[in-house]
């Protein structure tokens, strides 16, 4: 995979290769298989993506009594046309939701990148594909340049809340997310790059405190807030607004502030929304014992 | 890092290391076994002791045992799919030491044709899994190329007569490894392959003086499984 954001756009102005293609060419090579076996590779995905989404059942809860059941009632009050958003961005919300919470109740998705950011990806793709009758064809080339931007995120930080925090899987899922919208809105890589940036560094320090070490509270509705940062993030680099830090630099920011977190604030459940008192008693609650303390909480 | 990586896998919730990786353990074991499991003690440790369930690691670790793979929606049924083929298992924990991945898990399996195993394994995270430890001597394969683990005396020779049983059958070797629990006691011999090993080829390895135990990770698909 690629290390560098700013490298696939030079490649792009150069060769006139777009961002979405530099990206299966890759892969290809990568994986040594055909173009046509890699786009048929990333169809099952987006077809799985689909699906996720489609066989949300909004009576299911997850076995921790936490998550289920709040797609549905963003989905009513949507119908009612009530949503402050409005019924686009709306839409999104809701299938974040919805995915979201089938992972938490052991139903299938597509991770991208990790599973407890599955909802964000799928949201911004499937309600764009809705709202502007796109082919699917140009689906799986933006699905690409969500893999590019992951694959450069994954290479110079990483993708694992155990790692890098939240930031490193809502955040990248948001940035990913954010690049494909904008290939959907025909923007250039240099936009892509941007949006991607932006959205980044909206969620650039956001800890992974999972109550009792689930990823129920807060991924599930974290998810939410990944979509709607992606789409406003789109909306502002097609607006020719542009990260004042260039986005692999960002990326880089990324990886130090990750490096610098606690560890209670990287999947151990420990710290922030965990080590709250509802947290704790959540926790009591549904009888996990407590985990190891860490000496550097606070 | 492959493209398949970030924009997948297809999985079944909620955690790659917790769920996914939890099936990927209990099918790489089964295969291991080389035999229908009718028998499984599941013991957790660390994470996956204190949030397994949540995560519903226990119910992915069965579902492994019979055979699913990651994605099958049928993993939050596993504990009634398995009392259906009269799989037996329990559930508890165990201390396997500081040293031990937080999410390790170990498992005491007996197997249709009587034969047992031992073995302790680790979810590393993003799905992927580590096999850390077979019937108490030490190992260190992910279960993504086909494995021979051969435990023998420690003696001269065995290896050599290991590589040149696989030579003959065209094998070629990916990794290797070899362990002791000291000199002249028990060893175990790791080889990771790129080809699949005939059936043949093992049972001609049980048969060589100062092999005690063969065991074979195949990644083919077993016949007359019908969770595969």
């Amino acid at each position: 995979m690629f290390k560098s954001l700013n490298f696939l756009c030079q490649q792009e102005m150069q060769t006139g290769i777009p961002f979405w293609r530099q990206i299966q060419q890759e892969d290809c090579i990568d994986q040594n298989i055909s173009e046509q076996a890699s786009f048929q590779f990333m169809t099952e995905m987006y077809t799985a993506m689909r699906e996720s989404d489609q066989s949300y059942d909004p009576n299911l809860k997850s076995s921790s009594g936490l998550v289920g059941t709040d797609a549905q009632k963003l989905e009513i009050r949507r119908q009612q046309s009530r949503l402050l958003c409005g019924d686009f961005v709306g839409r999104a919300m809701v299938r974040a939701l919805r995915i979201a919470e089938s992972n938490a109740c052991m139903k299938r998705i597509v991770a991208a990148p990790t599973a407890g950011s599955c909802g964000i990806l799928p949201a911004v793709l499937i309600t764009m594909q809705e709202e502007r009758s796109l082919g699917q064809e140009a689906l799986i080339q933006a699905l690409y340049v969500a893999g590019g931007i992951g694959g450069v995120i994954g290479a110079r930080a990483s993708l694992a809340g155990a790692a890098g925090g939240c930031q490193a899987e809502i955040g990248s899922a948001s940035a990913m997310a954010a690049g494909a919208a904008v290939q959907l809105c025909g923007g250039t890589a240099e936009e892509i790059c941007h949006a991607a940036a932006l959205a980044l560094k909206g969620l650039l320090g956001l800890a992974c405190d999972p109550v009792a070490g689930l990823v129920e509270v807060p991924c599930v509705k974290r998810n939410v807030l990944g979509t709607v940062n992606a789409l406003a993030s789109c909306d502002m680099a097609m607006s020719g607004i542009r990260s004042r830090i260039p986005p692999d630099e960002v990326i880089d920011a990324m990886r130090s502030i990750g490096r610098k977190m606690d560890p209670s604030l990287r999947e151990t459940g420990t710290g922030g929304l965990a080590a709250t008192p509802t947290g704790q008693s959540i926790r009591e609650k549904i009888s996990m014992p407590k985990p190891p303390e860490h000496s550097s909480e606070r | 890092m492959h493209l398949s990586d970030i924009i997948g896998p297809v999985m079944v919730g909620p955690s790659s290391s917790h769920t996914a990786g939890a099936v990927r353990i209990g099918d790489v074991s089964r295969r291991l076994l080389g035999e229908d499991v009718t028998s499984a003690e599941i013991r957790f440790h660390g994470s996956f002791q204190s949030t397994g369930k949540g995560h519903g690691t226990d119910r992915a670790v069965v579902a492994g045992l019979l055979g699913m793979k990651v994605d099958d929606p049928r993993i939050a049924d596993s504990f009634t799919l398995a009392r259906k083929v009269h799989l037996h298992f329990s559930l508890g924990s165990i201390d396997l030491g500081e040293d031990a991945h937080p999410n390790s898990v170990k498992l005491d399996l007996k197997g249709a044709c009587g034969n047992s195993l031992s073995i302790v394994a680790a979810s590393i995270g993003g799905g992927q899994i580590r096999i850390v430890d077979l019937d108490g001597l030490p190992a260190n394969f992910n279960g993504e190329l086909p494995t021979l683990i051969v435990h023998h005396l420690d003696q001269p020779g065995h290896v050599a007569e290991v590589t040149a049983t696989l030579q003959r059958s065209s094998i070629n070797l990916a990794t290797m490894q070899l362990y002791r629990t000291r000199r002249g006691g028990s060893a175990v011999m790791v080889l990771e392959c790129d080809q699949e090993i005939p059936r043949h080829t093992i049972e001609a390895l049980k048969r060589q003086d100062g092999i005690r135990k063969v065991t074979y990770l195949s990644l083919l698909p077993k016949e007359g499984d019908e969770f595969v």
